[in-house]
């Protein structure tokens, strides 16, 4: 953990000094990012479906259905946006980041960099904590929006909810600090991805040699990052609450 | 100079390296010979500064090396050029794209002459033609001679090879090490070769040095290493399977 820790600050410093490798950097948002987006809204879509549907079945019993667009939007703004968007990354970019650079690792890569006399973080990790970060945000944006839309279809063209009820309550529902706290977690989100599968292939190798390693690196990453996801997901909702109340 | 005093160094628990003490004099090209897995690239390693020693030291003409900080490894590692085995290049860029890195990332060169210099150094490997070309399509030799021009391309005093005919067809592999010799005459860089292929090679270095089981077995010019009259490396320079050198 300790060198993970500094693997993180050393990053960070570099991040916020000159030389900027821009290039890296949109190669980087355009993986992370503009790539994932199809997949992003499609679970997305998926979610606020069966999230409707769930919500519909139960809040009729009480006689409310009312409710389903604020619970379907809360839902997914605040917890299942910024936490599946993330664990989806994960899968898709972050296992792809950690597999590239344990190559990297392996076959004397980064080695090469070192001999450059050149910082391989800079080149390897920076672009793709920032990019992260930059795209996270954006990603859980298209996840809710995508989302609140399949709930709509659902409840209002599925199950007959009328439109201006759906709408309409999450409007008066829906709070500025509720939408901060998506893009909150987001942000964190990103740097937790980010840092784990980077950290991971870097130091490819010294849990396994070759191929090996590097698949033994990769499935640690997603795990990693995934776990802490949902962890770290926790204290911020516990702080993001304590603050509020 | 390189001079390697007293090195030691464990990997995953087994000490690979104990108390190597080895020296190369400036413009020399030294062959270190010994059984794979005996350490001869982690030695190369830490004249690199790429592993740090648990003991001992590595001084390059003069300074001990362990104790740089960043700003003076880079410095060190501008007269440094490292051979890895596999060539090292960098896979999603070009073969123009990679010799030209390190004079984009480092020197900063305007673009006329990093073209001028890649070009060069390409022509120097005999690789003309192919900047183009990604390092996947191209030959096992020809990868390895695109990561030479690389690694000559900005100069450095001191190069280190790690195995740089192995996995090379005969011809390919005397013509690397004809280049090697060739580049050694015009430049007079000091020398580490890595290797397994002891007659070619010892035709162009002056020095030899074999390490087993963690130490320099022996050590002397080329020559005296052939003709060694120590059991052990008579075994490894004749290949008996039988012999003190166990290979089970």
């Amino acid at each position: 953990m300790g060198r993970m820790a500094v693997f993180l600050v050393k990053t960070l410093l570099c991040a916020l000094t000159p030389p900027f490798k821009a290039l890296n950097f949109v190669k980087q948002i355009r993986f992370i990012g503009a790539q994932s987006v199809f997949l992003i809204a499609f679970i997305g879509g998926f979610t606020g479906l069966v999230l409707a549907l769930q919500a519909y079945y139960n809040l009729n019993k009480l006689g409310s259905v009312a409710f389903v667009g604020p619970l379907v939007a809360l839902s997914i703004i605040k917890e299942l946006g910024p936490v599946l968007a993330a664990i989806m990354v994960t899968a898709r970019a972050g296992s792809a980041i950690t597999a590239e650079i344990g190559i990297m690792r392996i076959t004397n890569q980064i080695d090469a960099i070192e001999m450059m006399g050149l910082n391989p973080l800079r080149y390897l990790v920076v672009p793709s904590l920032v990019a992260a970060v930059i795209s996270m945000p954006l990603l859980a944006s298209v996840f809710d929006l995508v989302g609140i839309f399949g709930g709509y279809f659902m409840a209002v063209k599925i199950l007959g909810v009328e439109a201006s009820t759906y709408l309409g309550e999450i409007s008066n529902r829906l709070e500025m600090v509720d939408i901060l706290e998506g893009i909150y977690k987001s942000l964190s989100f990103g740097v937790i991805i980010s840092w784990v599968s980077c950290y991971k292939g870097y130091y490819t190798g010294t849990s396994g040699f070759g191929a090996e390693g590097v698949s033994r690196a990769t499935t640690e990453s997603v795990v990693l990052a995934s776990a802490m996801i949902v962890i770290w997901d926790y204290f911020m909702t516990a702080l993001l609450f304590q603050s509020v109340l | 100079m390189i001079e390697i005093e007293d090195l030691h160094k464990s990997l995953s628990g087994k000490e690979v390296l104990k108390g190597v003490n080895l020296s190369v004099n400036k413009g020399e090209i030294l062959v270190l010979i010994g059984m794979s897995g005996y350490g001869k690239s982690v030695l190369l390693k830490h004249i690199a500064r790429l592993f740090k020693p648990d003991r001992g030291r590595v001084l390059i003409d003069g300074t001990d090396i362990g104790p740089l900080n960043s700003r003076e490894l880079t410095k060190l590692r501008s007269r440094l050029g490292f051979l890895f085995q596999g060539g090292a290049l960098f896979e999603s860029m070009s073969v123009f794209d990679n010799v030209a890195f390190p004079l984009k990332e480092k020197l900063g060169l305007k673009k006329d002459e990093i073209r001028e210099r890649v070009l060069k150094e390409l022509d120097n490997v005999g690789l003309s033609g192919v900047e183009d070309k990604y390092p996947t399509q191209l030959s096992g030799g020809m990868q390895k001679r695109a990561a030479l021009a690389r690694v000559l391309v900005w100069q450095p005093e001191i190069i280190l090879f790690d195995e740089p005919t192995t996995g090379l067809d005969p011809i390919i592999g005397h013509a690397i090490l004809q280049l090697i010799e060739e580049l050694h005459g015009r430049r007079k860089f000091t020398s580490v070769i890595v290797t397994h292929e002891l007659q070619r090679v010892f035709k162009i270095a002056h020095k030899a040095a074999m390490l087993h089981e963690g130490v320099i077995k022996a050590v002397g010019k080329p020559d005296e290493i052939l003709s060694s009259n120590d059991p052990v490396v008579k075994q490894f320079i004749s290949g008996d399977t039988e012999g003190p050198i166990s290979y089970r």
